[in-house]
């Protein structure tokens, strides 16, 4: 990366010179990035919520007829669902729905650690869990799952996608590959109605939660988020924007959800553990930052992007930009799955499976200054960790 | 830990702003975290969740790790996630931030689905082997109001305010609310000589300055015979270092009852969350509790020694946000009369910190601070008093407590509760529940003119 900041600075001497020699006309405004955004927001969780939608049917299809069979349709269908949520996760971190102080659905929807004890049975403890305690609960219903989620006023994560895939996968007890839960836990084994009646409960709450985030980014709806956060100052908007994808490269992905586990060595200290499926939350997380500054949102975007945006202004930090974040993005491609088999105590910091984790992680490190550099050359000042 | 080429550009380019910040007069410093404190403009309830800024990017990485088990909840032993089992049996809280919400304090509103961030300690008379409260037989030394599935929990804290009316120097009326708190036992009778002490958890900015701040220059300070006649008499409080196993300087806690942030944060694992650890290994369960001394644990020790590390050292290096206000007239105003009042008695505005080979972290180790307390024990009078005795300190001292972030709480938390049960819903109420030895300085404020009031007032919201 050295060369080319060398190289950088001529580069940009000429861009400079050339925009000059054009008129006003052909700048970008901030008002039409932020609005491209807002829609790509709409657009991201709508196809979040298509996807859960299908998963919701594989899973109502699955209890309904419980076999192997039923169980790895609804399985195959929890990770397609989960990669449409993944991206989305750049939209976090300023406050936005997801995750407002006063209903931000981010800690029902993907909570983690799972608590697993508390829902059902794990290893060493075969009667754990709300699944397996009528007498406390007789009924399990939504009503339930959302109360008990804020008894004490805080997450007890009972629900969400890893309630879900925990669920689906079971505790993962095989050191080189998920879960194994067998389908007969919802046919015959002790409390097989309701661990299913847990399992549709929760699907149906993912619907829920997903449906509000849909609703409050509606560009049609009127009166909602989308309108606040389009009609706010666009430094303002600009400024969350930054601050959501910035605080999720370096403090969320690099820091909390690959520096820790790298580090700590703990097999399962990782997010989808039941499943094995977090070098696909990691890409997704990736992708969901380059989704944001490139504009490639689901469904595709005729509006300038926030990267024509800082092009405007600077196309030489555009441009280091742009190739930082393809760099992390297909850093993060490059991590061999599953996950967890770098995370093993013996597995020495030279094993190309942990290289590729730290060459992922320090180019999501290296990049967030950039995106603060990016923030500041359209004028705006971002506090991210 | 030797200073990288980075970083020692970086701090070159630190002082640089420290010097140009002095320009508002040493009275209303800004860099109150010296070169460790951030600029957190519009950060809203972020605010106090930053790194310091000149540390390294491998200490960085630690901060993260630190940040990850702070932040994230403990779970049921056992459980696949096995480096982060072992809640309670019971527990107050699931997560150091829980109570620490975003960094920042506890919340006592009484909601009916128990407190968070506001606890109760228990004991009766008499000392543990320690030197330390002695705890209650049944209940133990802190009241948990939560618990695993299938493990009852103690009880309940049940908090009642009573309105009590006072008035400033100009009539003007005011309210303050002093509370009564009652324990809904599930195990019997705590017993006539039951002792409880409330208390808040404090925002965690800063901890590892306070703890480099040189102990001969905090025990200099200390005037137990208040042999200078002010009327001042501030004291160390000696407690027990279960890492050295000897009886040392107390600095952390309400009462100065722990003496390092490791300490400290492994008294809360253990105590708030059940979480036992290498300086705290019992679970709290007694004797007359078969299902929490029966349930599963999460390992032995639950939270691991280099864990527990990362942990202390997230919250030793959470960045203290620069004051504001430097150049506000009021502000100024403000600060002088937190002087003339005899406010910074106590409250000692500035303090150094101690070199790299006692301090041990490059970025904590000499700078110059400004936290606002003495880290000393006094006698707040008895409004405050919770008449339980902590090592050395008495059922009416309390440690006078650091105001680096006191302008930024409200942003943080939402709502502001001062004090060390968080009674106080503004800084006048916590100014005015000031008795004791700082009966004197609370008088001043309140016998003053509203102008000189909410000049101090605006200084100490500038912090």
């Amino acid at each position: 990366m050295k060369p080319s900041r060398v190289l950088a600075p001529a580069v940009a001497t000429v861009l400079v010179l050339a925009s000059c020699g054009d008129d006003d006309s052909s700048s970008v405004s901030q008002e039409d990035a932020v609005e491209t955004y807002a829609q790509g927001v709409h657009a991201s969780y709508t196809a979040s919520l298509e996807s859960a939608t299908s998963l919701d049917e594989a899973i109502d299809s699955f209890v309904a007829d419980p076999t192997e069979e039923t169980m790895q349709t609804a399985k195959d269908a929890w990770l397609a669902a989960r990669d449409d949520y993944g991206v989305t996760e750049a939209f976090r971190f300023y406050g936005g729905p997801i995750d407002n102080e006063e209903d931000g659905p981010e800690g029902l929807l993907n909570a983690w650690p799972m608590d697993e004890a508390y829902i059902d049975y794990v290893e060493g403890n075969l009667s754990a869990g709300i699944v397996n305690d009528p007498d406390t609960y007789p009924t399990i219903d939504a009503a339930l799952l959302t109360d008990l989620n804020e008894a004490g006023g805080e997450t007890n994560i009972s629900t969400g996608w890893h309630a879900i895939e925990f669920l689906l996968w079971g505790q993962d007890l095989d050191d080189d590959g998920p879960g194994a839960r067998p389908a007969s836990d919802y046919v015959d084994a002790d409390n097989a109605d309701r661990r299913g009646t847990y399992l549709t409960e929760v699907s149906d709450l993912l619907l829920v939660h997903l449906g509000q985030l849909v609703d409050a980014w509606d560009p049609q709806a009127g009166g909602n988020y989308y309108e606040e956060f389009t009609t706010k100052s666009s430094e303002e908007a600009l400024t969350d924007i930054f601050t959501g994808i910035g605080e999720l490269s370096r403090g969320e992905l690099a820091g909390e959800r690959m520096n820790v586990a790298y580090s700590e060595r703990s097999q399962e200290d990782e997010h989808s553990c039941f499943a094995d499926n977090t070098t696909n939350d990691i890409i997704a997380n990736a992708t969901g930052i380059q989704m944001v500054l490139t504009g490639e949102y689901p469904g595709g975007s005729d509006g300038p992007s926030i990267l024509d945006l800082i092009a405007d202004t600077d196309s030489d930090l555009a441009e280091e930009l742009e190739a930082q974040v393809s760099q992390s993005v297909t850093a993060t491609t490059e991590i061999p799955a599953p996950f967890d088999q770098h995370l093993r105590d013996g597995v020495p910091d030279t094993d190309p499976g942990r290289q590729s984790i730290l060459t992922a992680i320090t180019f999501l490190e290296d990049q967030t200054p950039t995106i603060v550099s990016a923030a500041s050359a359209l004028g705006l000042s971002i506090n991210v960790t | 830990m030797r200073p990288s080429f980075a970083s020692r550009v970086a701090l070159g380019a630190v002082a640089l702003v420290a010097v140009a910040a002095c320009g508002g007069g040493d009275a209303v410093p800004e860099l109150l975290g010296g070169d460790t404190s951030r600029d957190v403009a519009d950060t809203g309830s972020r605010a106090f969740g930053f790194p310091a800024p000149t540390l390294t990017n491998d200490e960085r990485r630690v901060f993260e790790i630190g940040d990850s088990f702070f932040t994230q909840n403990w779970v049921t032993a056992p459980a696949s996630t096995d480096a982060r089992d072992g809640l309670g049996p019971m527990f107050n809280a699931q997560a150091c931030a829980s109570c620490h919400l975003r960094d920042g304090r506890g919340t006592p509103a009484s909601t009916g689905d128990g407190e968070l961030g506001l606890l109760l300690r228990l004991s009766i008379p008499g000392e543990s082997d320690n030197g330390g409260p002695n705890p209650h037989p049944v209940y133990g030394d802190q009241l948990q109001d939560r618990a695993i599935l299938g493990v009852p929990v103690e009880g309940e804290l049940v908090v009642t305010y009573e309105d009590v009316v006072g008035q400033y120097g100009d009539g003007t009326e005011y309210v303050l609310r002093a509370p009564t708190y009652e324990v809904e036992g599930d195990f019997g009778p705590l017993g006539d000589d039951i002792m409880v002490s409330p208390r808040l958890a404090p925002q965690v900015i800063g901890m590892g300055l306070l703890e480099a701040i040189p102990e001969e220059m905090i025990r200099a300070a200390a005037d137990p015979d208040d042999t200078t006649g002010n009327g001042i008499s501030g004291r160390v409080n000696e407690v027990w270092n279960p890492a050295t196993e000897t009886t040392e300087l107390g600095r952390f806690g309400w009462k100065a009852n722990a003496a390092t942030v490791r300490a400290q944060s492994a008294d809360a694992f253990r105590g708030d969350m059940g979480i036992t650890s290498s300086l705290a290994p019992e679970e709290s369960c007694t004797s007359a509790q078969p299902e929490c001394l029966d349930a599963p644990n999460g390992g032995e020790p639950e939270v691991t020694d280099s864990r527990l590390g990362s942990v202390t050292f997230y919250t030793r290096t959470l960045a203290v946000p620069v004051a504001r206000g430097a150049d506000d007239a009021d502000v100024r105003r403000g600060a002088e009369l937190f002087e003339v009042y005899g406010c910074s008695s106590c409250h000692t505005p500035t303090h150094q910190t101690g070199p790299l080979e006692e301090v041990g972290i490059v970025a904590l180790s000499d700078q110059t601070i400004h936290p606002y307390t003495d880290l000393l024990l006094h006698d707040m009078g008895e409004g405050l008093a919770d008449g339980r005795p902590d090592f050395s300190a008495s059922g009416t001292e309390w440690r006078t407590a650091p105001l680096w972030g006191l302008g930024l709480l409200e942003a943080v938390n939402g709502e502001l509760f001062l004090l060390h049960d968080g009674r106080a819903r503004t800084i006048e109420e916590a100014i005015l529940w000031h008795g004791g030895e700082a009966a004197a300085a609370m008088e001043q404020f309140r016998a003053a003119d509203p102008d000189d009031r909410d000049a101090l007032v605006k200084f100490l919201e500038s912090r």
